[in-house]
C-alpha cells in the first residue's frame, strides 16, 4: 500500500491552473522530495493531501484513506509542517503541544511530547510563551506539533526556510531517525543539497505538472559525468566548445560570472582536447575546476525544459 | 452523553477556547462587567424615580436582567468570532484544520466555549449589579433556559461571523451594524410597551427581544410576551443558525479552499 497515492489531481484558482493532473505514488518508508520553483504547485498539492484545500478533480489517499471522504483516518495518519511560521500567541510551547495532541484524540501524551521537545532542543523552552520565541524556535515548535501524534506519514513544507544551520542539523537528524524507524517523509525545499542528501526519490513540479520523477541517483545520472568549470582571460570560449556548455542559453559566461564557463564532460579524456582548443584560441585559463554534477544542475536543466520525463 | 465521554478532539478544542479567554480575563470578563456596572449606575441614577416599567419594580431592578442578558449575548458572540478571526488572520487556524475534527466537533467546541464565556460574564454582571438593587427570582428555570439558549444563539452567530469575515473590519461591521443595534433595540433599557405601535411591531421581528423578555420574566414573572412563545422563537432561531453554521463548517466555507 502506498503511503500517499495521488491520482490525476487537478486544482484551479480562477484563471490559474495550479495543478494540472498530478499523479504520484509515495511508498511507505520513503524519504520523498517534492521540488519545484515558486508557484509550481507544491504547497497546493500538500494542502490537498492535508485536507486544507479541496481538489477540483482526482483523488488522494493517505495510508489508503481518502483525504476527502475518510478525512478523519487520513489526517490521523498524517503530520504536516506548514510553510508559514504560524503560532497561537496565547499559549506556551508545552500547552501548544498538549492541545495539538488533544486534537488528535491523545490523552496523557507528555512522555512523547518530552521526547519530541528533547530531540528538537525545545526542552528549556517548554514553559515559554510562543510569542517570546525566536523564529527558529517557533519553526521547531511547528515541527513538534506535526509529530505529537506519531503520524506514519510526515510532510514538511519548506521546514528549513530561513533557519540557522544548527536547527537544520537537529531537524534532519531527528527526521532521518523517524524515517529509519519506518515513517514516510515527504519534503519540499529550495535547498537542493538537502534534498539530494536526504531523499531517496524526487518528483519535480513545474507549472502544476510533474516534469521529473525518479530516484535521486537516477536523476543526477541524467547529467552524465562531470562539469569542467573554466575561468578565462584574453578571450571567450571557442565556438567549437559551445555545444558542451551546461547552460547554452547564456554563453557569455554561463556559470555565475563573466568569462566563467561550465562544460559538460563524460570522460576525463575529454579534458585535454578542451584545454588544447582554448589554448589555440588564444584565451588564457585563469582558473579551472572539475565538479561532479549535482541535483541543482539537474533541477536547473529540467526547469529550463532540457529534460522532460 | 457527558462532556467526558465526548470525543477528545472536541474536549480539547472546548478547553482551548476556554483557556484562551481565561488567560486574558481582565479584558474578556472584568471589562464587560465594569461596563455593565457603569450602565446600571448611570441609567439607574438618572431614571430610578422617573420610569416604572412594571408595577412594583424599580427601574434599576428592571435594568439588571437586561444588562445581564446583554452581557451574556455580546460576550458569547465575541468569543467565537474573535477566536476565529484571530486564528484566520494569524494563520494558526491551520492547527485545528489539520486535525481529524469533524464539523460537529468544531461547532460544539466553539459554541460551547462561547456559552461558558457568556454565562461567566453574565454571572459577573449579576453579582456586581445586585449589590446595588434587589431583584426577585420568580421563575429561575426560565432564567437558566434563556441565558443558555441566548448564549448558544449568539455563540453560533459569532461562529458564522468569524467564518465569514476575512478582516477585522468586516467582523466589526457585523458587530456594530447587526449585533449591537439588535441588542440595544431589544428592550434592555425599556419595555417595548413604552414604544409607539410601529416600533412595537418592529421589535417583534427582533429575536433578541424574545431572549431578553423571556429572561426578564424569570426574575419578575412579568414580560411583554408569553415566555413559552419567546422560548419557541429563540429555540427556532438557534436551530436554524446552528444548521447554517454546521453546513458552513462541513463545506469548509472560507476555511478550506
Amino acid at each position: 500500500m502506498a503511503a500517499i497515492q495521488i491520482t490525476q489531481v487537478e486544482k484551479r484558482y480562477k484563471s490559474l491552473q495550479a495543478l494540472g493532473g498530478v499523479s504520484l505514488s509515495i511508498e511507505e518508508g520513503e524519504f520523498f522530495g517534492l521540488l519545484g520553483p515558486n508557484g509550481a504547485g507544491k504547497t497546493t498539492l500538500i494542502s490537498i493531501i492535508a485536507g486544507l484545500t479541496r481538489a477540483d478533480a482526482g483523488r488522494v489517499t493517505v495510508q489508503g484513506y481518502d483525504v476527502a471522504t475518510d478525512f478523519r483516518a487520513a489526517r490521523q495518519h498524517l503530520g504536516v509542517v506548514p510553510q508559514e511560521l504560524v503560532f497561537d500567541p496565547f499559549f506556551t510551547v508545552r500547552e501548544t503541544l498538549r492541545l495539538q495532541s488533544g486534537y488528535f484524540g491523545l490523552k496523557n501524551n507528555d512522555k512523547w511530547i518530552d521526547e519530541v521537545m528533547a530531540n528538537l532542543d525545545l526542552t528549556n523552552k517548554a514553559d515559554v510563551n510562543m510569542r517570546a520565541l525566536s523564529g527558529g524556535m517557533k519553526r521547531r515548535v511547528l515541527v513538534a506539533q506535526a509529530l505529537v501524534h506519531k503520524p506514519p506519514v510526515i510532510v514538511l513544507d519548506e521546514p528549513t526556510a530561513g533557519v540557522d544551520v544548527e536547527l537544520r542539523q537537529t531537524l534532519w537528524k531527528f527526521i532521518a531517525r523517524l524515517n529509519r524507524e519506518g515513517h514516510t517523509v515527504v519534503l519540499t525545499t529550495h535547498y537542493l543539497e538537502e534534498a539530494q542528501a536526504l531523499c531517496n526519490r524526487i518528483a519535480m513540479l513545474k507549472n502544476g505538472k510533474v516534469v521529473a520523477l525518479d530516484t535521486t541517483a537516477a536523476l543526477i545520472k541524467r547529467i552524465s559525468g562531470s562539469m569542467l568549470v573554466l575561468h578565462l582571460r584574453n578571450g571567450g570560449l571557442p565556438q567549437a566548445l559551445r555545444a558542451q556548455l551546461l547552460h547554452p542559453d547564456a554563453p557569455e559566461g554561463d556559470y555565475g560570472s563573466p568569462n566563467t564557463y561550465a562544460l559538460r564532460i563524460n570522460d576525463y579524456a575529454e579534458i585535454e582536447p578542451i584545454l588544447a582548443a582554448v589554448r589555440l584560441s588564444g584565451a588564457i585559463i585563469e582558473e579551472m575546476q572539475l565538479q561532479q554534477a549535482d541535483l541543482e544542475d539537474v533541477f536547473l536543466q529540467i526547469m529550463d525544459g532540457e529534460v522532460v520525463r | 452523553m457527558s462532556l467526558l465521554s465526548m470525543p477528545k478532539g472536541f474536549q480539547t478544542l472546548f478547553y482551548k477556547e476556554i483557556l484562551r479567554f481565561w488567560k486574558v480575563a481582565s479584558q474578556t470578563v472584568a471589562a464587560p462587567v465594569i461596563t455593565s456596572l457603569l450602565y446600571l449606575l448611570i441609567f439607574g441614577h438618572v431614571l430610578e424615580n422617573r420610569v416604572q416599567v412594571y408595577p412594583g419594580v424599580g427601574y434599576t431592578a428592571f435594568l439588571v436582567p437586561g444588562l445581564v442578558m446583554m452581557s451574556v449575548l455580546q460576550n458569547a458572540f465575541a468569543n467565537a468570532s474573535s477566536s476565529l478571526i484571530q486564528s484566520k488572520i494569524t494563520g494558526n487556524l491551520v492547527f485545528v484544520l489539520l486535525a481529524p475534527l469533524s464539523h460537529w466537533e468544531l461547532f460544539g467546541g466553539y459554541v460551547l466555549a462561547s456559552v461558558v464565556r457568556g454565562l461567566v460574564v453574565g454571572a459577573g454582571v449579576f453579582i456586581v449589579t445586585v449589590l446595588f438593587t434587589e431583584v426577585s427570582f420568580i421563575a429561575p428555570w426560565w432564567i437558566v433556559v434563556f441565558a443558555v439558549l441566548g448564549s448558544v444563539m449568539l455563540g453560533t452567530m459569532g461562529l458564522i461571523a468569524g467564518i465569514w469575515a476575512e478582516k477585522f473590519d468586516q467582523l466589526a461591521a457585523f458587530q456594530n451594524f447587526l449585533i449591537m443595534p439588535a441588542t440595544f433595540l431589544s428592550g434592555v433599557f425599556y419595555s417595548i410597551h413604552s414604544l409607539p405601535p410601529f416600533w412595537q411591531t418592529v421589535s417583534h421581528f427582533n429575536p433578541f427581544f424574545y431572549m431578553i423578555d423571556g429572561f426578564r420574566y424569570g426574575f419578575f414573572g412579568q414580560s411583554d410576551v408569553n415566555p413559552l412563545f419567546s422560548f419557541v422563537i429563540v429555540a427556532g432561531f438557534s436551530i436554524l443558525l446552528a444548521g447554517f453554521a454546521v453546513q458552513m463548517l462541513k463545506r469548509g466555507y472560507k476555511l478550506r479552499h
